[in-house]
Parts: structure tokens; C-alpha cells; sequence
């Protein structure tokens, strides 16, 4: 029976990883798709999974009393939504929105927070490839916040 | 490099067209007044000079393959440049120049090219696109990053359809605020680096924005694997004669107008750093 397997092996995140840990995040995986306009996660929700984009875009909101909702980020194939699930409290930070039809795979992050209890080397590897994606996030944001084009 | 004529004779320009890009840039079209020619290299500069207000460098925006008319597309941000932008067609300015290192266009031939523009650095990065796809077959592969506050701050959005169009240039647009409508990327223009295809070890990268979004995107090229020797960047300065005599645009050990305003990261690398200088 196919799995998803391959296609955790090959997405960016998980490139490399070793293919025991892949065997084992494939029980938490399953295949998602979100119609444009849909809300992936919403500010404040329980972070209990997290997302590996394969085809189409999303936007990562935040929301103004004034301003509205303000985009500051989007990702496309390749890209990973979500690293709340890894910090506790493990709360939502701002909304996650299909910009187009999105496909993607859903990982139980519940799930796979369980199976990082039982393997320490699971979970450091997970930090090491999650890290740079809140790094990512924060630097995106900084460049925003220093509105460089305005000068 | 391209010299017209004694760098500090000033030149009578007739304004042909002009048009207003955003809110707050516009493009002049001008002409000599008398007779005469004009050439230029990508990314030289020009110091035009608005009759009893004051002179400014502009950079060339328009084909050097087709000088004339001579294009500048400028942001109305000082005194010299609103006074610029008053002015109609038929009214006749001061030019001086052209000034000014160039882009590697030569350099790059056999290479791939990167171009990586942030707000109103494209401008400045234009004329070298145009030399580029005017010998597109001498390059490798062709991509252009650019990077702008809104959708509405976007320069030239008809070429950059034309552009999007073509199969052998790949562009790439970002904005930092997404307006309703806008379904493309949002986020700053060096988060494109990662997805970009090219061969960093074959490459010739040029960029030109604020100096805070060239240090963010020489960092991501060198992430690719890129050479700082590979990397070229256009430098801003307050400029005043254009010939390195005066000192205001020091940089370091050199003169932004004389010794640039395009340098090769390597050279500039520990300048552009520091503070005051």
C-alpha cells in the first residue's frame, strides 16, 4: 500500500531525516486540502498540528482592532505552517489562511509530541529543523517592522 | 564607462513625457535641447539640475541599447526632486553626467544573473535587464526578485507583466503589505532567494534597495553559496559634484559617485557595516 511516506522523506523539512523517525511521523500524517478563502488556524487555537505545504498558498494573519486583518507572511509548496506545536503552551499565534486551493499534509502534532516523550533524539531533531523556521518567521518580521521600502 | 562630454559642463534637457508611476515616483523623458548624443552603461547616474532650486543624481532607468530619449524615474522625497517633479513638458533642466561605475553586464555573459530590486531600486537595475534580454541568448539562466511596500508601489507593472510573460527570465514579486486583491507573495524580497534557480557558483548577482534590504539579501546569497565577489551592489550617498572632488559621498576610502555607485560586494563588504562613515 503507498504511504506517505516518500513524500515526508522528500519535502524540505524533513530531508535527510533519519527514515526510522520518518516510519514514525507517517502514523500522525494525513493528506489535507483547503478551498481559497479557508481558515487553516485561527489565533489562539490549540497548536496540535502542524502543516507541509504541496501545492498552492497561504497567508499568515494578524489581526488590528484598527487596521484589520494585516498579511505579513505567505508560504507556498515546500514551506511548513505552523511551529507553536513544538513550544508550550502550545497556543496559535495569529490566523492561517488558503489563499488558493492549498493541498497539503496535516501532522498530528499531538501525536507526535507523545512519540518525542518516548525518543529524546525524535525531539531534537525536530528542534533542529523547526528552530530556523521560527528564525525565519522572526527576521521576516523584523524586515516588515523596519518597512525598508520607505525610505 | 561612457563619457559624453566635460563632467562638469551642464547640459541643456528638454522634458519629452512625463508620468507619474505611484503617489509618489514619476518618470521624465528628456531630450537634449540643441543637438547631440548621449550614451550610457547600466546603472551610471546623471546630476540634473532644476534652475534656481538645485542638483540631484538620478540614476538612468531607460534602454542603453536606446539612449535617447534619456529616462529617469526618481521618488519625490527632497527639495530638488518635488521641484522635479512640478516641472511640464517642454520645460528645459540642467544635466550633467553620465557618472558613475557600471553593472557587470559583460562580466556576466556565459553566467547566470540574478537581480534582486527593493522599492525604487529598480529603476537603477533597469537598464541592465534591458541589455540583458537584448543578448539573452549570451546569459544563462535570468531571474529577477523584486521586493516593494504594497501593490501600488509597484514600478513599471505593465513591463513586469511583459517580463513575467517571457520563458527565459523567471521574476519573482513580493510586497510587504498585501492590499484586497492581491493574491501574489507577501513578505520581504530575500525570503524569494531560497526558491530561486540558479547555480550560485555560476552567478552574477546585482541588487540595489535600502542598504538594510542589500545586507539581509547578500546574507541569503551567500546562504545559496554565492561569492561575495559575484555579488554587486549599488551604493547611495549624498552626492554633490559627481567627480569625487567635494567628499560628500565618502565611503570608506573611496567616492560613491566616482569609485561606484556599483561595487562589487568584496570591495565594499567592510564599509557598508559600519556607521558614519
Amino acid at each position: 500500500m503507498e504511504t506517505l511516506e516518500p513524500i515526508l522523506a522528500e519535502h524540505p523539512v524533513f530531508k535527510g531525516l533519519d527514515p526510522q523517525y520518518i516510519k514514525l511521523m507517517v502514523g500522525c500524517a494525513s493528506n489535507v486540502r483547503f478551498n481559497q478563502g479557508e481558515f487553516i488556524t485561527r489565533d489562539g487555537d490549540q497548536a496540535d498540528e502542524f502543516y507541509l505545504i504541496r501545492a498552492g498558498s497561504v497567508a499568515l494573519d494578524v489581526y488590528s482592532p484598527t487596521k484589520g486583518e494585516i498579511t505579513y507572511l505567505t508560504l507556498r509548496e515546500g514551506e511548513v505552517v505552523g511551529w507553536s506545536w513544538l513550544v508550550s503552551p502550545y497556543r496559535v499565534h495569529g490566523d492561517v489562511r488558503a489563499i488558493q486551493i492549498t493541498r497539503a499534509i496535516r501532522i498530528d502534532a499531538k501525536c507526535l509530541r507523545e512519540k518525542c516523550t518516548k525518543d529524546p533524539q525524535l525531539e531534537l531533531e525536530l528542534y533542529k529543523r523547526f528552530v530556523p523556521i521560527i528564525v525565519d518567521r522572526v527576521e521576516a518580521m523584523t524586515m516588515q517592522l523596519l518597512d525598508v521600502y520607505s525610505d | 564607462m561612457a563619457t559624453n562630454q566635460d563632467s562638469m559642463t551642464m547640459r541643456p534637457f528638454r522634458i519629452r513625457r512625463t508620468a507619474q508611476d505611484t503617489y509618489d515616483t514619476f518618470t521624465m523623458e528628456l531630450e537634449p535641447a540643441g543637438s547631440g548624443e548621449f550614451t550610457f552603461a547600466p546603472g551610471q547616474f546623471n546630476m540634473l539640475y532644476v534652475f534656481g532650486v538645485g542638483e540631484v543624481p538620478i540614476s538612468i532607468s531607460g534602454d542603453p541599447t536606446d539612449p535617447l530619449p534619456l529616462i529617469h524615474t526618481t521618488r519625490a522625497v527632497g527639495t530638488v526632486t518635488k521641484a522635479l517633479q512640478k516641472l511640464k513638458k517642454g520645460d528645459v533642466l540642467g544635466m550633467r553626467g553620465p557618472f558613475g561605475s557600471a553593472w557587470p553586464v559583460e562580466q556576466a555573459k556565459g553566467k547566470d544573473v540574478v537581480i534582486v530590486a527593493g522599492g525604487i531600486g529598480l529603476p537603477p537595475l533597469r537598464p541592465a535587464i534591458y541589455q540583458i534580454l537584448a543578448n539573452r541568448e549570451e546569459y544563462g539562466k535570468f531571474v529577477l526578485l523584486y521586493g516593494a511596500r504594497t501593490p501600488d508601489d509597484l514600478l513599471f507593472p505593465k513591463e513586469l507583466e511583459q517580463w513575467r510573460g517571457r520563458f527565459d527570465m523567471d521574476v519573482t514579486i513580493t510586497v510587504d503589505r498585501a492590499t484586497d486583491g492581491w493574491l501574489g507573495n507577501v513578505g520581504v524580497v530575500t525570503r524569494l532567494i531560497p526558491k530561486a534557480v540558479f547555480d550560485p557558483k555560476n552567478a552574477v548577482a546585482m541588487l540595489v534597495g535600502p542598504e538594510i534590504m542589500m545586507r539581509f539579501t547578500i546574507a541569503d546569497l551567500q546562504k545559496a553559496g554565492m561569492a561575495d565577489k559575484d555579488i554587486y551592489v549599488s551604493m547611495e550617498r549624498n552626492m554633490k559634484c559627481g567627480v569625487g572632488l567635494c567628499g560628500h559621498c565618502q565611503c570608506g576610502p573611496s567616492f560613491v559617485c566616482k569609485d561606484g555607485p556599483v561595487y562589487s560586494y568584496e570591495t565594499i563588504r567592510d564599509w557598508m557595516r559600519k556607521r558614519e562613515i
